[in-house]
Formats: C-alpha cells, structure tokens, sequence
C-alpha cells in the first residue's frame, strides 16, 4: 500500500467518490460552526467595533491562496518527475480554487482597510504581493487554457508553476523593501507573545480549518470531472476512429 | 554558438522592423508621459526613474516572440534542437541576441530620454548601470516566456500575461536604484539585489526554458 496507488484514475475515483460526501460535510460543519460562531457569538473588539468579524473570512481565504499554490507546486512536481496525470490535473483543478481565494482575501482586505485604515487600497508589501499572486494565477490559467494538447499543455505549466513560485518568492521580498507597510503582522503564530485574543481564536482555528476543507471539496471536484472530461475525449477519439 | 550568434545579430540587423521598433517605442514612451502629466519639471524628475524602468521593460517585451516564433515557423528550431548545441546553450545565445540588440541598446539611449524627463544629474550614472545590469535578466526572463508560448499560434498576448508578473523584481530593484541615486542616497543594496537575480536567471532560467521548448517541439 503506498500512495501511489491513488494515481491510478480508477482507484482515485474509487476512493475520492468514497472520501468526497464526508469531506463536504465536515467542510459544511466547520464553516457552519465557525462562520456563526465568529458572527454571531464573539464579542465586539474594543477598537475596531464589529469590522472585526471580516477576520473569520478574510484570514482563512488568505492562508489557502497561498497553500493551494504550494499545492500546485508539489502537484506539479509530481507530474513532471513521475508523470501521473491525475497530480498534473489536481494542479489545474486547483488554480481558479486558489485565484478565487486570493479574490475574496483581496476584497475582503479592501473592505476591512476603508473602515479601519480609511482606504481601499494602499501598495503595501502584503497588499501588493497578493495582487503579484493573483496575477500569477491568471497566468497559470490562461497557459492551460491556451494550449490545446493536454500532455504539453501540463508540462508547460508544471515548468511555470515551479518558475513562478521562486518569482512569486522574490516578488514577495522585492515589495518588501520597496515599500513599508499598514498591514499587521502575523498574530496567529504558536512561538510569539503577542496574538489575537482567546475569545476570536477558537472560531477563526475553526474557520481555518473550514476552508481547508472548502479547497479540498472543491479541488477533489474537480479533479473528478477533470478526469472524466479526459475519459470523455478518450471515447470520443475511439469512436471517430471507429 | 558564436555562428548561431551572428547568425542571430544579422537577421535583426537586415530583417527589418524588429530592431530599430523597440528603440522607437521608448522614446515614443518618454513623448507621451510627458504629454499625458503635464509639463512641470518637478513632478517629471519625481517619476523619470520608474517610467524609464517600465518604457524600457515594455519595449524589451515588444520584441520578445521574435525570440523563437520565427525560427519555430520555418523549422530551423529543430534543427537546432538536433545540432550537437544543447538546447541550453542555444536559449543563452539567443537570449544573449536579443540583448545585444534590445538591452543594450535601450541601456544607451536612456540617459538621452532621461533629460526629455528631467531625471536629476546625479542620477544618469546609476541610469545606465541599473539598465546594464537588469536588462539581461529582462532578456532571459522573455525567452523563457517565448519558450512557453512557441507554439501556440496568438502567443503574444498571453506571453506579456506570463512574462509581467516575472518582471516584477527586476522592475522594484532596478527603479528603485535609480531613485535613490537620483536622490544621493546609498544605492548599494538594491544594486547588489538587481544583480543578484540577474546572475539568478541567467543560471537557471535557461534550463527551464531548454525545457519548454523541448516540450513544444515534440
């Protein structure tokens, strides 16, 4: 038993279509939990009044832009070292998951900057790097998209997806120097002094977790159809030829 | 490689269009800049040094799918790809080409549009060495784009898409020199930086571009 095994079509969609209703419902249940719990049964902060709750959504959806990416890195590597076609379509599964995720951390960021820092936008170093991320996801996209033999068009954007994330890297320290930030760092962490309070961690953890969930739904999806899409040109080809 | 860079060299130098263009679209930038914020010299040597970084980056794009297209139509590719060059060699050489008739070239107009945009004296120097220095990774950066989109028949939209987002460090670094220059600050880190991810791309890019191409070919 090794965890190659799941490369083989069959046996994924064997086991994703057995593993996918109780992914879903525990998705449905950590963000049905977290979501009322952080909207509904947290109190106001002393500053920043109820905007505070954007965190339970605008957190979560930030953490899994950039892990779905890493995701596409590791699925990507995978393709080109050993060739199983089922990771070069779990990464093109993920890339619009992880676009739209950087969407919502975007919009939900612009909505908790007017209140709290009085603008939608500012080019901070956070603020810009997601905006370089995106734009990076778009790329990935539309070189899927563009090329139409699906062998090439996977080697492609496996040998993007490695390029972009060491620019995607250097992009995220470039903005750094170049420009100082509003944005607050990392209160989340197990090793500083300083976090957020007791009374929003519990939920956001929840929420966390949630949305990991979310991306592990809605990747195994759509790699599902992926594949069958694949079947579907296969039979398709077989039955012109016949 | 020497023959493959000649050989290079002379078709932009005698084909036409390609080489004189990227220069025209600079200076074209430097006009309208001026035109679209109004005349105030103040505000201009404010903004030289990141419109000089960016004109030349897009002019630097506008000749980027010459880099390969042409060879990939008429099939000299694959037979570069089956001569005893490494595809490697041949992606530096040709990356390399389109420098000598891009970057440098760009590199040495810039002070002469930099006066146009009213950039600080003290800043033509770090001007010319931030360009001398980025433009080379801008080179290896477009060729690696051009090898991802070779064979696909519109490219060239979808290469600026992919190729952009690659520019950004050199792009922060490189303006970012000038700035400081212009305004007598150190400039030692960012030019350290610059040249860091240039000699970063020209290591490796080439290989994943090698790569590329070798898919698109087969």
């Amino acid at each position: 038993m090794s965890i190659w095994e799941y490369a083989n079509p069959k046996k994924f969609m064997q086991t994703s279509a057995w593993a996918l209703p109780w992914v879903l419902g525990a998705t449905v249940l950590c963000l049905g939990v977290g979501l009322v719990w952080g909207f509904f049964f947290t109190p106001d902060d002393y500053k920043q009044g109820s905007t505070v709750k954007i965190i339970y959504i605008h957190v979560p959806a930030a953490m899994m832009a950039i892990n779905a990416w890493v995701m596409m890195l590791a699925a990507s590597l995978i393709w080109i070292v050993r060739r199983h076609h089922v990771s070069a379509l779990a990464a093109k599964a993920a890339a619009p998951v992880g676009l739209t995720f950087t969407l919502i951390a975007l919009v939900t960021g612009a909505f908790w900057g007017q209140p709290m820092w009085g603008t939608w936008w500012a080019w901070d170093p956070r603020l810009t790097s997601f905006l370089i991320l995106g734009l990076f996801y778009l790329g990935y996209i539309a070189l899927w998209s563009a090329v139409d033999n699906p062998d090439t068009a996977a080697d492609l954007t496996g040998v993007l997806c490695i390029v972009g994330s060491v620019f995607a890297v250097l992009s995220r320290y470039a903005v750094n120097f170049w420009s100082q930030g509003l944005h607050q760092g990392a209160s989340l962490s197990l090793d500083k002094k300083e976090n957020v309070s007791d009374v929003f961690w519990l939920p956001l953890v929840i929420c966390i977790a949630g949305f990991v969930l979310l991306f592990l739904t809605l990747v195994l999806m759509r790699t599902r159809t992926e594949i069958r899409a694949r079947r579907l040109a296969a039979l398709l080809a077989r039955e012109r030829l016949a | 490689m020497i023959a493959l860079l000649t050989r290079d060299l002379r078709l932009a130098f005698r084909a036409g269009g390609g080489f004189g263009l990227g220069l025209a679209f600079f200076l074209l930038i430097a006009v309208l800049v001026p035109l679209g914020v109004g005349p105030e010299g103040a505000t201009l040597a404010k903004i030289a040094p990141g419109i000089l970084w960016v004109g030349a980056l897009l002019a630097c794009l506008l000749s980027l799918d010459r880099i390969f297209a042409l060879d990939f139509e008429d099939g000299s590719l694959d037979l570069l790809a089956t001569s005893p060059l490494p595809m490697e060699g041949a992606v530096a050489v040709k990356a390399l080409a389109h420098w000598l008739v891009t970057g440098l070239p760009l590199t040495l107009i810039a002070p002469v549009l930099a006066v146009l945009l009213n950039l600080p004296v003290a800043g033509y120097g770090w001007l010319v060495l931030s360009l001398a220095l980025g433009t080379p990774a801008l080179s290896v950066i477009g060729a690696f784009g051009a090898a991802l989109v070779v064979g696909l028949k519109r490219g060239g939209l979808l290469m600026s898409l992919l190729v952009l987002p690659l520019y950004m460090p050199t792009l922060i670094y490189g303006a970012e020199v000038v700035r400081r220059g212009a305004a007598g600050m150190a400039v030692a880190t960012p030019l350290a930086l610059l040249a860091g991810i240039t000699a970063g791309v020209l290591a490796l890019l080439p290989f994943a571009a090698a790569a590329a191409i070798r898919v698109n070919l087969r």
